[in-house]
Parts: structure tokens; sequence; C-alpha cells
């Protein structure tokens, strides 16, 4: 069963518009890995120059940021959904 | 808003139209307000300012949208106060409090709600929502109210009852989200794709939101006579409020409406149980990692700050530092600033008063600079921090003995 990546409006464009593509990989690295293969394009807005993540691009795994998992090593279950968010300011 | 040329990425230095937009399509860093400061230059005066209304709207010719019809409640133009007994007690010369309880909704929210909503209206919006720890959701209920909008507002469950029915006696949608901040932050940031139609004011107009900051150092500068203060101390949750500040003092200087460049420290206050701005800083790092929050500043409880970044970059490049207090010095914080001054704050000031405090012991704060500390939020929101400690001298019967049994008083009263 493939992995949800939930694409926000800013990247649809290189996904043919849509909100979420279906795709298959075992940890966050390699779904996004993934979701380069299916639609190419994404690998240079997520990531910069030396290949880590851009700092205002967030991942999150079912709800919760990678940043508090294991990163881009982060085991996704199959079925489980990947959500890329901007950064977003406080209130 | 004559003078807005349009947006540009802080990050990658990309340029897109002043639209509802909020985030670079590249890269994803945060857009900024690009102004015409040559034109703003040639027109803007004091004697124009001083013409103009009794409150932030003084200055739109440094705000992203138009004062004419602005959304307002009358935000801003708060008072300055001189605090000669607090700075007495921490052995400071000129200490000032920026007393922004006083506005409509009691918090600085209504100056970047103010701006947002009517950017909002400018752009053809209906709905105004938002993500909010609780002022920013008293504010664009209230703004959304006066302004005839509909209002749709997402808080964490567990936010203080001062703060919920504050927002839900406006009428708006008020959703409680169970989850903490960071989490109906997340949700708002996808319900934002999912709704285009509505201003979310912290996501999708927050571009121009952010720049209402900016005139708290307007009106700290102007209400000193036009001139910048030696060191401010300002309160951290997103970082976005510390990164304008810092921003309107160079504003004013590049307007040509101070006589000397500002050399403004700036320093950033958090709370211990939610301090990955402070911690960063100290670590020496500008990389923020993200915390889940656990501290009575709710207001301030924001573990994946946005800009924190941008605020540790102005807080090194100022030569500031950071102050991170636990709950109890936050509660001793309050007290102390309203024992001292009568200026009764939230939680969110009672950690800008205890990082002062934590920054003259460090030696951050100097005993002899003028000093500025912006108190941004009403304690009557968050009275539940306080309550334990604050209650009658005495409950008596309505007799002159019972008066004279209960309290003690000393010989010169």
């Amino acid at each position: 069963m493939p992995v949800t990546v939930r694409i926000p409006t800013q990247l649809r464009s290189l996904a043919g518009g849509d909100a979420s593509v279906p795709v298959t990989g075992s940890t966050v690295g390699e779904v996004l890995k993934g979701l380069e293969a299916a639609h190419p394009g994404f690998q240079d807005r997520l990531f910069d120059d030396a290949g880590k993540l851009r700092r205002f691009v967030n991942i999150f795994v079912a709800e919760e940021d990678i940043r508090f998992l294991d990163g881009l090593d982060t085991p996704v279950a199959d079925g489980a959904t990947v959500s890329i968010v901007p950064a977003v300011a406080g209130g | 808003m004559p003078y807005v040329e349009g947006l540009r990425c802080r990050e990658c230095g990309r340029s897109y139209p002043a639209e509802a937009l909020h985030v670079c399509e590249w890269c994803f860093g945060p857009l900024e307000v690009v102004y015409d400061y040559e034109a703003i230059r040639a027109n803007i005066s004091r004697a124009r300012i001083a013409a103009g209304p009794a409150s932030m709207w003084r200055y739109a010719d440094l705000l992203p949208a138009r004062a004419e019809g602005a959304v307002s409640l009358g935000a801003g133009f708060t008072p300055l106060v001189r605090a000669d007994r607090l700075a007495a007690e921490l052995g400071l010369r000129e200490l000032w409090i920026k007393n922004d309880t006083l506005n409509p909704t009691g918090s600085f929210k209504d100056r970047v709600v103010s701006v947002a909503l009517t950017k909002a209206q400018e752009l053809g919006f209906k709905v105004a929502a938002c993500a909010s720890t609780g002022n920013l959701a008293n504010s664009v209920a209230a703004h959304a109210a006066h302004a005839g909008m509909e209002s749709i507002v997402f808080i964490p469950a567990d936010l203080e009852a001062g703060k919920v029915v504050t927002t839900a006696v406006f009428g708006g949608r008020l959703v409680a989200v169970e989850g903490h901040y960071d989490e109906v932050n997340r949700l708002c940031a996808e319900l934002a794709d999912e709704h285009p139609s509505w201003a979310f004011v912290n996501v999708n107009v927050r571009t121009y939101y952010a720049e209402g900051s900016k005139t708290l150092a307007f009106e700290t500068a102007e209400q000193l006579g036009w001139a910048a203060p030696d060191h401010v101390v300002v309160p951290v949750a997103s970082g976005s409020q510390l990164t304008k500040v810092d921003k309107g003092f160079h504003e004013l200087w590049s307007v040509g409406l101070l006589d000397e460049e500002p050399h403004v420290r700036i320093s950033g206050a958090q709370a211990a149980g939610c301090s990955p701005v402070a911690t960063a800083f100290a670590a020496g790092r500008d990389v923020v990692k993200p915390v889940k929050p656990d501290t009575i500043a709710k207001s301030l409880a924001i573990g994946n700050p946005a800009d924190g970044p941008y605020a540790i970059d102005a807080v090194r490049r100022s030569g500031g530092g950071f102050g991170s207090v636990t709950d109890e010095e936050i509660v001793e914080g309050i007290r102390l600033l309203a024992r001292t001054e009568g200026i009764f704050a939230e939680t969110a000031g009672g950690v800008t008063i205890a990082s002062l405090v934590q920054l003259v012991d460090a030696g951050v704060v100097r005993p002899d600079e003028q000093v500025v500390a912006l108190v941004t939020g009403n304690g009557l929101k968050t009275i539940e921090a306080v309550a334990p400690h604050c209650g009658p001298t005495a409950t008596i019967a309505p007799t002159i003995e019972a008066f004279a049994q209960a309290v003690d008083l000393p010989s010169e009263l």
C-alpha cells in the first residue's frame, strides 16, 4: 500500500495540480526520492545545494514533525500520510 | 500603501507581486514587503506623522495597506511609561515600559490584525481566519466583527478561559483543536490550501500582518522624542515581533526621521518551558530545533518558531541576548511589574520582565542604558497565572473592630 504525500499549493504545479500523490518508500527520505522520481523538480525545491532540507520546509509523518522523530530516516508505515508544509508565523 | 513595490523572498531574493502570498514558491522562505524608501523619504515627516491619527495608522506611509478605510479599532499609540520604581529595583538608570496591554483587545496583536484585515479587504477577502495562542484569536474575532467579515478562529483546546470567552463573544466561529499550538498551526497551513478564499492572517496574509509590529518601534522612537533607545527587550514566540521591531528602527533612520543612526540592542524573552530560540542562540546555532511547549506563558508557546532564525540574527547582530525564565519567575515578573508600576501584564509580559531581570543580572542589559521593555498583553486575560498568589488581605465583618483586628497596619498608615 503506497504512502500518501500531501502537497502544499506552492508545489502542486510539479504534481500536475494534485493535492496529494501516492508514493512508495519506507522512510521519509525514500518517500521524497520516490516523489522526485514520479514528479521531477521536488528535490530542488525541498533541499538546498548541500542536500539538506531547506530550513522553512516542515515535513510531518502522521501529524508529527520529523524533527521530533528521526528526520529523513523516520520510518513511514504503509498507508501513512506524509505532509509537506511551509513554516507559518505565530499568533 | 502607495509605496509598496512588491514582495521579495528573504532567503533567495525572488520577487513576487503584492498579493496574498506568504512563502516563496521556490524555497518556502518568508516573503517581505518591498517599499520605495526614496519616495517615502521624500514625503514623510515628523509633522505629517504628528498630524495623523492617535493610532498606529499615523505611520501608514511605512505600512503595506491603505489608511483610508482601514479596519481599525484604534490599535497603537499606546503609552510609553517611564518606570522609575522598577528601574530602581533593578539598578537601571532609565527604564520605559511600552504598555501595549492598552490596545482594543488587550494585546499588541491588534496592530498586526489591523494591517492584515485592511490588506485582506483590499484584496477582496470576506473571511478572516487564524491559528492562535489566544491574543490573535481575540483580535481577529473583534476586528472581523467591526469590519463585517466572517471569522474562523482556531485555538488549542487547553487555552485560558479568559481568552476563549473574549474571542467567542464577538460571534464568529471559534474552533478548539485538541492539540498544542504547533498542531493547530499545521492544521491551518493545510486548511489555508483547501480554502483559498479565506484570509488566514498568519498564513496567506502573514507578509502584511507581520509589518504591523514595526509600529512598536516607530511609536517608541517618536515617544522618546524621535530617538531610538539603547536596548529593547522583546517577548519571543514565532520571533516575528522581535524581527520587525529591529526593522522598524532601521526604517525610521532610512527615511530620515531620526537625527542619529540607531544602534538599538535587541534582546529576546522566552519561557524556559518553550525556549527553542533562546536555546539555539545560546548554542551559537541559527537552526532552531522545535520543542514541545510546557509553560504557563501560552501566548508564547510556539515550539516551532517560523521567524526564529531571523530573531537570532537580529539579537546577535545588535549585541543583545536572550532571557529564558521559569514559570515561577514569570509569575514573579507579573507581580513585580504590577507592584512597582501599576501595570498588570499577562504571562508574556511576565516573561519579558523576568527576562529583563535575568539580563540585568547577566550584565547583558547594562545599568547605564536607556532600556525599553515591551509589555504586550493584558493581565486580565491570564488571571489563572497569579490567582493563587493574589487575594484579599482579609475578609471581615463590616465593623471598625473587625478591620482593626484583621489588618495589621504599619504606624505611618
